[in-house]
C-alpha cells in the first residue's frame, strides 16, 4: 500500500468544499428567470376528489400556472412504476394500483399531491397553492397492514381486493413444518418492524429547466441514479425523451435509499416548465419530506426457529406482513422478498426454510429501500430469535451462534442466496474480545450497586450486497440490470478523470476511487478527478444503494483501468523497445523490469496524444470504458454487541457500550469505512430507542411529521463506538470488496433489544424502545397486578 | 418592507426586503451565501447556524429584519483567506463529516461552543451541547472527536 492507495487512511479531497460553505446542493441552484413550484396536496388519509377550483389560486399576484393532474394525464404524462415484478405463489402477477404523478380522482395518503402551482416567488407560490379550492368527499382509511387485510377493511386500489398486493413464498413448507414438529425445542416471537422516515438532512428538491428552442430539459435533483432518473423520466413517464433530458445530481445531502426513487414533483417540476415556459424550482419543507420521502421498514412478523437436542437450528418458519402504503413505489416490491427473505438463514446452517410474505396496500406513505433495506428486518428475525432461543435453552447466546454457525464456504443456503466466503467465529472472536463479553457479570454487579439493571445483547448479520448480478436479478422479477459503468480518460499531460456512474451522496466516492487509481498507475490523488452525477458527463450508470458502489463501481472502474494500462503497457514498450510483458507501471513511471530504461508516466500519455510514434495500427488517445456486472451478491458480515443500563425508576436506557466487529472484505479507506459503520449503527440505535412513524389510526394523519415529533438521534443519545473489522476477500470481484454502507442499520436494531430485554428480564418490548415502553415492560408483573 | 444594514462576512450590506424574511433566506437568496443550509422548518436541526455578533444563532428563527446593523459571520468567512478555520481543518481531519449537508451548521455551533468552553470541553459536554445540530451520517462519533480535538 502507498500511502495514497488502497488501504490508506487519507482525508477526503470533497471535504473542502463542504467545510467551507461552497458546496452545491439543488436547491443552491439558480438558473435566469426561475420561478418556484409549491405543490397542493391532500389533507386526508383518502378521499374523492369531486372538483378542483384553481381560479382564485391563479388570480393571485406572480401566479404563472396553476396545474392539475387531469391535466398532467391529458398530456401523456404515464403513471408512476415499480420496476420489480412478484408473482403471489398462485402464480398471479402483484397488483399494481394506478399511481398518478398528481391525484386525478382519488387521493390514497396525507400529502399526496394534487396540484401545483408555479409562481414567481416561493411565497406566492405557497400562498396560491393555500387558495386552490377541492371538493373532498372523505372515505374511511386504514394505516395498519393487519386491519387493511381484515373483512370489511377499505380498499385502497380497486384491482387489490382486500388490499392484497401480493402473497409470495420461498423456500420448502413442507419441510420447516416437519422440522418444527419434530423439534426438541422450537422458539416462537411475534415481532414488529417500526415504520421509519429515511430523514437525509438535505430535503428533497428539483430544478426544471425546459429550453424551448432546443426543445430540450435540463434537471437538477438530489438523486442517488441521476441516470436510472433520466431513463424511467423518460422510458415510463414519458416527460422527454432520453437524448432531450439531462439529469444532474450535484452535491446530495444524504440518501439512504430515499432518493433513488422517482418522485411525482420531479415529474411535475419537468412537465410544468414546459406548460409554464419557465424554469421551475422546488424545494421539500421537511414535513413535506415526512409526508412524500418513501418511509422504510414496517413489517409485522410471526417466527418460529426449531432446535435438536443439541442445540442445533432444524427449520424456521417466518410469516411476514409488509405494509407498502398507499402505492407501489420503485423498487418497493423487492424489498420485503428478495432483499429480505433471501437472508433468513442469517450466519447459520438451517436445512429447513419457509417464508411467506404478504404485501399490503394502506392509506399511509408509499414504504421502499431503507438503508439496509429488508435485510435489517430478517436481521432482526434471526437474532432477535437466537438470542431469545439461548435464554431459553440456558445457554450463552455466543455458544449457541458457535453451534450453528456457517464453517464452509461456498455455502448455499435454502434461500436462494450461496455465500462465497466469510469468517463468523472470527468476528464474533473480534466482538468478544473488545467488548470483554467475559467480563460483563461483574460489570452487571457493579450497575446493580448503583441501582442500574444491566443488560448485553449481541446480533451477528449478514447481508446480501454487491447489488447485483443481472441476470440473476433479471430472473426474479427485476426491470433493469444492475450493473456499474466507468470510463477512464487519461489526459495528455497525465493527469485522469474518472467518469462513473455511481453517485456519492456522502460516501467519500472521489477519495476511495482515486486511491484506487493512485494505488494502480502511480499518481497522486491530486492528478485524480471523479466525475459523477451527470447524464451529460457519464454515459450511464445504475447509482448508488445497496452498498454497491465498491463492490461494483469501483470494480468497473478496476475493469477500465485495466485497458488503459494495457495500452500504457504497449506504448510503452513500443518507445523504449522492449517487451509489453516486462513494462511496470508504478511511482509515477513506466519502467522496462530489471533495466535502467524507464518513462515518466505523462511521457507516455502525452505519446498516447501527439500519436507520432505509436505501435503499427494503434488509435491516438488514452480513454478506456468499461462495464462490470457481478457475478454474484458480495456478503458483508459481522458481530454486533450492546451494553445498556436500564434506569429502573425512569426506564431509560443508557448505550454504555457499542461494539462492532465487521467483515467488510478488502477496504480502501478504513477512516471512511470506520465512518459509514458509525451512521449505520447510529441509526439503528435511532430505529431501537427512539425512531417511529406514528400514524393515527382512525384519521390516517401523520402524527411524527416534525422533528418536534419524530426523534432523530441526538448526539447525546449515543455512544462512541468501537469499531473493527476482520477480512475475507470477496473472491467475485476484482478487488474483493464486499461493501460497508449498510451493516451498521442492520446489526445494530437486534444488538440493542437484546441487550434492554436481558437487563429487564422481559422479552416482550417493541421498537422503538422508549423509556415509557421499557418501564412498562419492566413493570408488567405489577401493572397486571394493580389491574386486577 | 424593511430597509435593512449589515455587515456580513466583513461586509457591509444594505437591502430592502419584506418584513417576513428570515435570515436564512436572506443570506441564501439575496445575498448567494448558500453555506447556510435549511434542513427544518421546526429550528430543530441546526443546519442552518451562523454567528450573530460572535453568538451562534440559528439563522432560521431570526428575521433578517431583527439582525439589522448586526455583525454576521456565515461559513464562508469563518476562515481567514485561503487557511482554514482550526474546527473546519479537524472536521476533515477526523471525518467529521459525510454528506456536508449539516457541516457548515455543526462548524458555526462547534466554533461557538469552544470559544465558550475553550480547552475544558469534555465528551459530555460536547454531545450536550450538539442537542440543536442533527447530523444523518456520521453517527456524531467523529464529529464530538474533531470538535474536542480542536478544543484541544
Amino acid at each position: 500500500m502507498g500511502v495514497e492507495g488502497i488501504g490508506a487512511r487519507v482525508p477526503r479531497k470533497e471535504d473542502k468544499r463542504f467545510i467551507t460553505g461552497k458546496g452545491r446542493y439543488t436547491d443552491d441552484m439558480s438558473v435566469a428567470g426561475m420561478c418556484h413550484a409549491a405543490f397542493v396536496r391532500s389533507p386526508h388519509a383518502h378521499a374523492k376528489i369531486a372538483g378542483i377550483d384553481t381560479a382564485a389560486a391563479e388570480a393571485m399576484p406572480g401566479v404563472i400556472a396553476v396545474l392539475t393532474g387531469s391535466q398532467l394525464k391529458d398530456d401523456g404524462i404515464g403513471d408512476l412504476i415499480c420496476g420489480w415484478m412478484i408473482h403471489s405463489k398462485d402464480g398471479s402477477p402483484m397488483n399494481m394500483g394506478a399511481n398518478p404523478a398528481l391525484a386525478v380522482d382519488t387521493a390514497r395518503h396525507v400529502g399526496q399531491a394534487v396540484a401545483v402551482v408555479v409562481a414567481e416567488t416561493k411565497a406566492q407560490a405557497r400562498e396560491a397553492a393555500d387558495a386552490v379550492s377541492i371538493d373532498w368527499q372523505e372515505l374511511p382509511a386504514v394505516t395498519d397492514a393487519a386491519a387493511a387485510l381484515a373483512a370489511g377493511a377499505p380498499q385502497i386500489h380497486e384491482n387489490a381486493a382486500n388490499n392484497l398486493i401480493y402473497d409470495w413464498e420461498i423456500g420448502d413448507a413442507a419441510a420447516a413444518d416437519a422440522a418444527i414438529a419434530g423439534a426438541a425445542h422450537v422458539t416462537r416471537l411475534e415481532i414488529s418492524n417500526n415504520r421509519l422516515v429515511p430523514n437525509a438532512m438535505e430535503p428533497r428538491a428539483a430544478l426544471a429547466d425546459y429550453n424551448a428552442a432546443e426543445d430540450h430539459y435540463t434537471l437538477w435533483t438530489t438523486s442517488q441514479n441521476p441516470h436510472v432518473a433520466r431513463l424511467v423520466l423518460s422510458a415510463f413517464y414519458q416527460v422527454a425523451p432520453e437524448h432531450k433530458l439531462r439529469v444532474i445530481a450535484p452535491d446530495v445531502g444524504g440518501g439512504f435509499g430515499s432518493k433513488i426513487y422517482i418522485y411525482p414533483e420531479e415529474i411535475v417540476c419537468l412537465w410544468a416548465s414546459k406548460r409554464a415556459g419557465v424554469p421551475v424550482k422546488w424545494t421539500a419543507d421537511r414535513t413535506e419530506a415526512f409526508l412524500t420521502d418513501a418511509h422504510g421498514r414496517d413489517h409485522i412478523t410471526t417466527a418460529q426457529m426449531a432446535f435438536d437436542a443439541d442445540n442445533r437450528m432444524i427449520g424456521l418458519k417466518v410469516d411476514t406482513i409488509a405494509n407498502f402504503g398507499a402505492y407501489m413505489s420503485l423498487f418497493s416490491s423487492a424489498v420485503p422478498t428478495y432483499l429480505y427473505a433471501t437472508l433468513l438463514s442469517g450466519q447459520y446452517v438451517i436445512p429447513a426454510i419457509h417464508c411467506n410474505v404478504r404485501a399490503v396496500y394502506t392509506n399511509t406513505t408509499p414504504v421502499d429501500a431503507y438503508r439496509g433495506a429488508g435485510r435489517p428486518e430478517a436481521c432482526f428475525v434471526m437474532e432477535r430469535l437466537v438470542e431469545t432461543a439461548a435464554r431459553e435453552l440456558g445457554v450463552s447466546p455466543a455458544e449457541l451462534r458457535r453451534t450453528n454457525f456457517i464453517g464452509e464456504f461456498p455455502y448455499q443456503t435454502p434461500v436462494i442466496m450461496a455465500y462465497d466466503a466469510g469468517d463468523f467465529d472470527a468476528s464474533l472472536n473480534a466482538a468478544t474480545a473488545a467488548a470483554d463479553y467475559a467480563g460483563f457479570a461483574g460489570r452487571k454487579a457493579e450497575a446493580e450497586a448503583r441501582g442500574k439493571l444491566r443488560g448485553i445483547g449481541m446480533a451477528c448479520y449478514i447481508e446480501a450486497c454487491g447489488i447485483a448480478p443481472s441476470a440473476a436479478v433479471g430472473s426474479l422479477g427485476a426491470g433493469v440490470g444492475l450493473w456499474e459503468s466507468a470510463e477512464v480518460r487519461v489526459n495528455p499531460v497525465g493527469t485522469i478523470e474518472v467518469l462513473t456512474g455511481s453517485h456519492s451522496h456522502g460516501q467519500g466516492h472521489e477519495t476511495t476511487f482515486a486511491q484506487l487509481v493512485a494505488e494502480r498507475l502511480g499518481v497522486g490523488l491530486d492528478s485524480v478527478q471523479i466525475v459523477h452525477g451527470d447524464t451529460d458527463k457519464v454515459q450511464f450508470g445504475m447509482g448508488t444503494y445497496g452498498s454497491r458502489s465498491g463492490a461494483v463501481g469501483m470494480s468497473a472502474i478496476s475493469k477500465a483501468l485495466d485497458k488503459v494500462e494495457a495500452k500504457a503497457r504497449k506504448i510503452a514498450a513500443h518507445l523504449m523497445e522492449a517487451d509489453e510483458g516486462d513494462i511496470e507501471i508504478a511511482d509515477g513511471e513506466v519502467r522496462v523490469a530489471g533495466t535502467d530504461k524507464k518513462l515518466g508516466w505523462h511521457e507516455v500519455c502525452l505519446a498516447a496524444y501527439t500519436a507520432h510514434n505509436l505501435p503499427e495500427g494503434m488509435e491516438p488517445g488514452l480513454k478506456e470504458g468499461a462495464f462490470y456486472d457481478p457475478a454474484n451478491f458480495t456478503f458483508p458480515a459481522g458481530c454486533y454487541i450492546c451494553e445498556v443500563e436500564v434506569d429502573p425508576g425512569t426506564g431509560h436506557t443508557d448505550i454504555v457500550q457499542f461494539v462492532a466487529a465487521d467483515d467488510f472484505g478488502r477496504i480502501i479507506n478504513p477512516m471512511i469505512v470506520e465512518g459509514q459503520v458509525h451512521g449505520g449503527v447510529v441509526q439503528g440505535i435511532g430505529q431501537a430507542l427512539l425512531e417511529g412513524c406514528q400514524y393515527d389510526a382512525e384519521t390516517g394523519q401523520l402524527v411524527t411529521a416534525t422533528y418536534n415529533d419524530y426523534a432523530m438521534p441526538r448526539a447525546d443519545d449515543v455512544p462512541s463506538f468501537a469499531v473493527s473489522t476482520t477480512e475475507t476477500l470477496c473472491p467475485n470481484n476484482p478487488l474483493g470488496i464486499k461493501g460497508c454502507g449498510e451493516a451498521g442499520a442492520i446489526g445494530s436494531p437486534p444488538a440493542v433489544i437484546n441487550a434492554i430485554t436481558d437487563a429487564i428480564g422481559n422479552n416482550d418490548l417493541t421498537m422503538p424502545a422508549t423509556p415509557e415502553k421499557v418501564w412498562r415492560a419492566l413493570n408488567a408483573g405489577a401493572v397486571a397486578q394493580a389491574a386486577e | 418592507m424593511a430597509n435593512i444594514s449589515m455587515t456580513v462576512n466583513g461586509r457591509t450590506v444594505e437591502r430592502t426586503v419584506e418584513d417576513r424574511t428570515l435570515l436564512v433566506q436572506f443570506l441564501r437568496e439575496d445575498l448567494g451565501l448558500t453555506g447556510t443550509h435549511v434542513g427544518c422548518d421546526t429550528s430543530q436541526c441546526g443546519a442552518c447556524v451562523v454567528h450573530i455578533d460572535g453568538k451562534a444563532v440559528k439563522s432560521c428563527t431570526t428575521l433578517a429584519a431583527q439582525a439589522d446593523g448586526a455583525s454576521i459571520t456565515t461559513i464562508e468567512g469563518l476562515a481567514n483567506g485561503a487557511d482554514l478555520h482550526p474546527v473546519q481543518a479537524a472536521f476533515k481531519e477526523h471525518h467529521g463529516l459525510q454528506c456536508g449537508f449539516c457541516t457548515p451548521g455543526m462548524i458555526m455551533a462547534a466554533v461557538d461552543m469552544i470559544e465558550r468552553h475553550g480547552g475544558k470541553l469534555d465528551e459530555k459536554t460536547v454531545r450536550e451541547e450538539l442537542e440543536g445540530n442533527i447530523c444523518r451520517c456520521t453517527g456524531y462519533h467523529n464529529i464530538v472527536k474533531a470538535i474536542l480535538a480542536a478544543a484541544a
